[in-house]
């Protein structure tokens, strides 16, 4: 393992906010909340208990080529549209193939495919069930898409944990390049489950906000009256290179990627550790694995999924891991804007922390009427400026599994 | 009733179409599925699962294979359909 310096030089994101980072990231500085009602057909025909959720800004119809849209599932969409944005914001880097990667996630992989599949084979039969189901349905398909369209040849590795997925690939890329084995990664998540089975199953277990009447104030990350998460769809896709490769090919960069960590709870398959010490020890790992110091981190943009006892138990593992440095850090929890990407949350989420290095300015809050009293966090409600110097932020991602995925960046400075 | 020629080609044109991207006008008679418009296996069963359902018709696995060219196909579909 070699410990050069890694960093972020390419960015991509088709998100409930935004079709691209730019649309995105002013959407999100301007407080606005991609959450609406569901125009679908299915919400009244099955007459589902959540009838809103944070949907893509625009159908990738009307971005991608037909023949892409009929061979891709919508999560392998998405994937394609991120991984393309990312990949010419680093200026389409001139690299081996043979040294080119792709560590990508997916929570659910391609449901939309697999459900409308079975429907037909009930109803029209064997014969009428489409050839590439199985390329379409599988949870490598995304992960896939993005490393076939850039000839990536040197592995395209797909993690399934969750809403930790794609948080943990990021975690994946670090190993890679510094296992040796690639000089360039594309990591990222994608997640296309606005669907009725997902929406009926996670409302079956009391997960989704019902806040029918209102969703862009559903999503509420701290609130006292949050009462469950918003589904959110999207993909989002970071290029990862070393900082001797970008410097020497003049590549903008947005961060330095100090590193990450998965850590397991082996507690509950759904329900959080409440004293998060797994939670916590992933956090301390992927800061310290880059020699940083706890003191150093100035911002985290929290997993708080507006759920009432996730967003506690992440509180308990911030407070074991930062004791009384947390009062002096910028917490932000971006999906009550998102709403929840699943396995497309830590890769958007990531990207967020980035950028918020990046441009030193942390992204708010939304909702946050009235901070639950047993979480004392200070948490921002409006765009706020970050310190200059070489500041440290980190991504949590946690998912059903008891998985644990942290990401630590570092403010890049020349 | 059986279909023309004209109306099978311009229809089967459109699943290639919509399958591969090929353009509709460059998809003739004597032109090789695999040769000259380079449809994989996977794509040309799309097609035809695509075909049995808009020209109502049945083509089974084993004949699949002897439809090299666009015209075969055409004229596989206009005998099944007559």
């Amino acid at each position: 393992m070699t410990h050069q310096k890694i960093v972020v030089t390419g960015i991509g994101a088709f998100s409930p906010l935004g079709v691209n980072v730019n649309d995105t990231w002013a959407n999100l500085l301007a407080g606005k909340s991609g959450a609406r009602r569901i125009e679908a057909a299915y919400v009244s025909e099955l007459d589902l208990p959540v009838t809103f959720a944070a949907q893509v800004a625009q159908n990738p119809d009307e971005i991608l080529e037909r023949f892409e849209v009929k061979r891709l599932d919508p999560s392998s969409q998405y994937a394609l549209i991120a991984g393309r944005e990312a990949w010419a914001d680093a200026g389409s880097p001139d690299v081996d193939p043979e040294r080119l990667a792709v560590d990508w996630a997916t929570g659910i992989g391609g449901i939309w495919t697999l459900v409308s599949a079975w429907e037909d084979l009930r109803q029209k039969g064997p014969r009428r069930v489409m050839p590439m189901t199985v390329p379409m349905l599988m949870p490598n398909g995304p992960g896939a898409a993005v490393g076939m369209d850039l000839h990536a040849r040197a592995g395209i590795r797909t993690v399934v944990s969750a809403c930790a997925s794609s948080t943990e690939s990021i975690v994946n890329a670090v190993e890679h390049l510094r296992s040796g084995f690639a000089d360039v990664v594309i990591a990222g998540g994608s997640e296309a489950a606005v669907h009725p089975l997902p929406i009926a199953s996670f409302a079956a277990m009391q997960a989704l906000s019902k806040r029918n009447d209102d969703p862009t104030r559903a999503s509420r990350p701290y609130d006292v009256d949050r009462d469950g998460f918003v589904l959110g769809e999207g993909a989002a896709a970071l290029v990862l290179e070393t900082e001797e490769r970008a410097l020497a090919r003049g590549a903008k960069i947005y961060a330095e990627v100090l590193g990450g960590a998965v850590t397991s709870d082996a507690y509950h398959i759904t329900a959080p550790d409440p004293e998060g010490s797994a939670a916590a020890r992933a956090m301390k790992t992927a800061i310290e694995s880059g020699g940083a110091a706890l003191t150093d981190v100035v911002h985290i943009n929290a997993h708080a999924t507006s759920t009432p006892v996730g967003d506690i138990a992440e509180y308990n593992a911030l407070k074991r891991v930062f004791g009384d440095h947390l009062a002096k850090i910028a917490v932000t929890a971006t999906k009550g804007s998102t709403g929840h990407l699943l396995g497309g949350a830590g890769a958007l989420e990531a990207l967020f922390t980035v950028m918020a290095l990046y441009t030193r300015t942390v992204p708010p809050t939304i909702n946050l009427d009235n901070q639950d009293p047993e979480i004392v966090l200070d948490v921002v409600t409006s765009p706020r400026d970050l310190p200059a110097g070489p500041i440290v932020a980190i991504s949590n991602s946690f998912g059903f599994g008891g998985h644990n995925a942290v990401a630590a960046f570092r403010a890049y400075e020349a | 009733m059986a279909l023309s020629t004209e109306e099978v080609l311009s229809g089967l044109a459109e699943l290639v179409n919509d399958e591969t991207g090929i353009a509709t006008d460059t998809i003739a008679l004597d032109k090789s599925f695999t040769d000259d418009l380079d449809i994989d296996s996977i794509s040309m069963m799309t097609i035809v699962v695509n075909a049995e359902e808009k020209f109502d018709v049945k083509i089974p696995d084993e004949d699949v294979q002897n439809l090299t060219t666009v015209g075969d196909a055409v004229n596989y579909i206009v005998k099944a359909s007559a």
